[in-house]
């Protein structure tokens, strides 16, 4: 039911998005917001897909991938590549390619990374959120040195590759993107069933006879390659995740990941082409949609501590 | 949890045995004037570093006209002179705040102070723009003690917070803060202009142009005088009160000082992540709570940190230069990120 709502809502906000307004050229028109509908269709449902998943990994709903610092960890690959790699080699390398190996690092480091962290024993969701909020600032503080190591005229010309929004997305890896989306959404599709069981925790999912922490770590990878498809093509979208998922958790009123895993994707969807519509034809691009997300979405977490705190 | 076990627990500072014993049989003075010493040579030393060649020989000759001696005396000396003041400055307001909040997760950057002062900035800046600069810091220092004091404001309606979670609402509030920056930065045209705000970095510290840290520095030495009323504050408020001490005043009084110190260093140096928070909390791993002793040591800890990273940031990419925030927001982060997992595995 949700889900079929969610489906109209998402076409008019498509159609309406495609056809608003159109002038000029009608091919070239629909060419460049078809592209730019493609994006932000892959990048909604990849943040509301990934955040549900790591909220079950990690057994609590106030932690999403981005505020643990995933994206921030793809653009310090992305500009870690560009510094050894040097930049005239990483501008001549094949994008698609790069992409591979990108994410390919990503998941080495990010299932590593958080594996160690939740794997520590430490059940405590607001250590573990501090801790993503300070990696994530470190990873940019980084970011920024290996960016000024690199020298400062090539510089200039990484710049474009290196930092998409939603106002340029990344076009190079959009089939790539949607291959990799489609290719990891119909290959974890089965293990939602079993993630049911691992959201009931460790010692019922193993009595049930479900592997916890293989299942854990395989949703860590989903994770990590999802973010990385949503980072290349946008760049880093904080608090979005937090946002769709709470409210499909809300909305579909149940734990089955079946449901809720479609429903975030699809709210991701909406809200950023729907989003994105009403900035561009009402409010004539006079803010960028990532501010307000992130003004909403950083009201919403307090919100949610408070709440938790008066539990 | 009761608030005297959330204390109790946040309050426990943990230091590694070795450096505990080092600390117990050194004495505070001994280690204090080792400190000063060190910190004497780094900044002789970072007089001489940087992209003209300067020797200790062209300063003796004091020769106005030679271009090394205006190098030195434009540039150089006042650097020194404004990474001394921000590192101490920063470090005490951090500091000073961890005790009248009583939670030592809690600084000039996860409280709001230090973005309401960057919104502050842009205000000043988007509607003063052709004022002086004292104008505009005025605004930047009413802004940061508005976002302060609504912080507080939400941490005590918050009320049984855990400890973590302190900070955590903190750093999201700044966040909010920063959004609201950033939108009317993106709509004037002025993103440009508040990233450089927002990474602290000492290449353009010239002789005129940073002057007002020595405001910072007063006032510095203002939270000495004051260190004894705002150690009974952090005690709670029926012993402060009962010890005659006037609770309100004095903890408003002591986070305006704060955000006087964060709004300065903002408006001349830029934003400096994780001093406020990483430095005081080292410091009083080793030396103790006793705020009137420990907070000379942490105003020289704080100087020799920032000194440190910014001659890191002056040699890394010589002869360019690397902002020191972004320098002291991995070394820091990597601290704090110590200190937080440490308290949890200890504490538990």
């Amino acid at each position: 039911m949700v889900l079929g709502v969610l489906l109209v809502l998402f076409t008019v906000a498509a159609t309406l998005f495609m056809t608003y307004d159109l002038k000029g050229s009608l091919d070239y028109a629909l060419q460049l917001r078809g592209k730019k509908l493609a994006g932000m269709t892959l990048v909604g449902f990849s943040v509301g897909y990934s955040s549900v998943l790591f909220h079950t990994a990690t057994h609590n709903r106030i932690l999403t991938p981005s505020l643990m610092g995933f994206d921030s960890l793809y653009v310090l690959i992305q500009t870690l590549a560009a510094y050894f790699l040097g930049t005239a080699e990483f501008l001549q390398m094949d994008a698609r390619l790069r992409f591979g190996f990108e994410v390919l690092a990503m998941v080495g480091f990010a299932a590593l990374l958080y594996r160690w962290l939740l794997g520590r024993g430490t059940r405590d969701v607001y250590v573990l959120v501090l801790v993503g909020l300070i990696l994530g600032t470190m990873f940019s503080s980084l970011t920024e040195l290996v960016m000024r190591m690199i020298d400062p005229n090539e510089f200039s010309r990484l710049q474009d590759r290196l930092f998409a929004n939603f106002s340029t997305v990344n076009q190079e890896l959009l089939v790539v993107s949607a291959v990799t989306v489609v290719g990891v959404t119909v290959t974890s599709w089965p293990m939602l069933k079993q993630l049911d069981v691992v959201a009931l925790g460790d010692e019922q999912a193993t009595n049930l006879g479900v592997e916890h922490r293989k299942l854990v770590t395989r949703s860590l990878i989903v994770v990590a390659i999802l973010v990385s498809v949503s980072t290349a093509l946008v760049g880093p979208v904080a608090f979005l995740g937090l946002l769709v998922s709470n409210l499909a958790y809300q909305l579909t009123g149940t734990f089955r990941h079946r449901y809720t895993v479609p429903v975030a994707g699809l709210l991701g969807m909406v809200a950023l082409v729907g989003g994105q519509f009403v900035l561009q034809e009402f409010l004539e691009f006079q803010t960028r949609l990532s501010i307000i997300i992130s003004f909403a979405g950083g009201l919403y977490f307090i919100f949610l501590l408070y709440r938790e705190a008066r539990r | 949890m009761t608030e005297s076990q959330a204390v109790e627990r946040g309050g426990a500072r943990v230091a590694p045995p070795l450096l505990l014993g080092l600390a117990r049989t050194l004495n505070g003075q001994v280690l204090t004037t080792a400190a000063v010493i060190l910190l004497a040579v780094v900044s002789f030393a970072s007089l001489f570093i940087g992209v003209s060649d300067v020797t200790p020989l062209d300063v003796l000759r004091l020769d106005n006209s030679n271009h090394q001696t205006r190098v030195f005396i434009e540039s150089r000396v006042p650097r020194l002179a404004a990474i001394l003041l921000a590192g101490s400055a920063l470090s005490v307001s951090g500091l000073i705040m961890q005790t009248l909040v009583r939670n030592r997760f809690v600084a000039p950057s996860t409280a709001g102070t230090m973005s309401s002062a960057s919104l502050g900035l842009l205000v000043g800046t988007l509607w003063f723009g052709s004022a002086s600069i004292f104008l505009k810091m005025s605004i930047a220092v009413a802004f940061a003690m508005a976002g302060t004091v609504l912080f507080l404001a939400l941490v005590q309606w918050m009320r049984h917070m855990d400890i973590i979670v302190v900070p955590l609402a903190g750093i999201m509030f700044g966040g909010v803060i920063q959004a609201a920056t950033t939108f009317f930065a993106f709509k004037y045209d002025l993103l440009q202009s508040l990233n450089a705000w927002l990474n602290g970095d000492f290449s353009g510290t010239l002789r005129g142009r940073y002057e007002l840290l020595y405001i910072a520095g007063a006032l510095t030495l203002v939270t000495y005088i004051f260190a004894n009323r705002f150690m009974l504050v952090g005690m709670g408020r029926e012993f402060a009160v009962n010890l005659g001490v006037h609770y309100e005043r004095v903890l408003y009084g002591g986070l305006c000082l704060v955000s006087c110190v964060s709004a300065v260093v903002v408006v001349v140096v830029g934003v400096i992540p994780f001093m406020g928070l990483v430095v005081p909390n080292l410091v009083s791993m080793v030396m103790g709570d006793n705020l009137r002793r420990v907070l000379p040591a942490t105003a020289i800890g704080g100087a020799f940190f920032l000194l440190f990273c910014d001659i890191l940031s002056r040699t890394l990419r010589y002869p360019y230069e690397i902002p020191v925030g972004s320098i002291v927001g991995v070394g820091g982060g990597l601290l704090f990120l110590l200190l937080v997992l440490r308290s949890r595995s200890v504490g538990r």
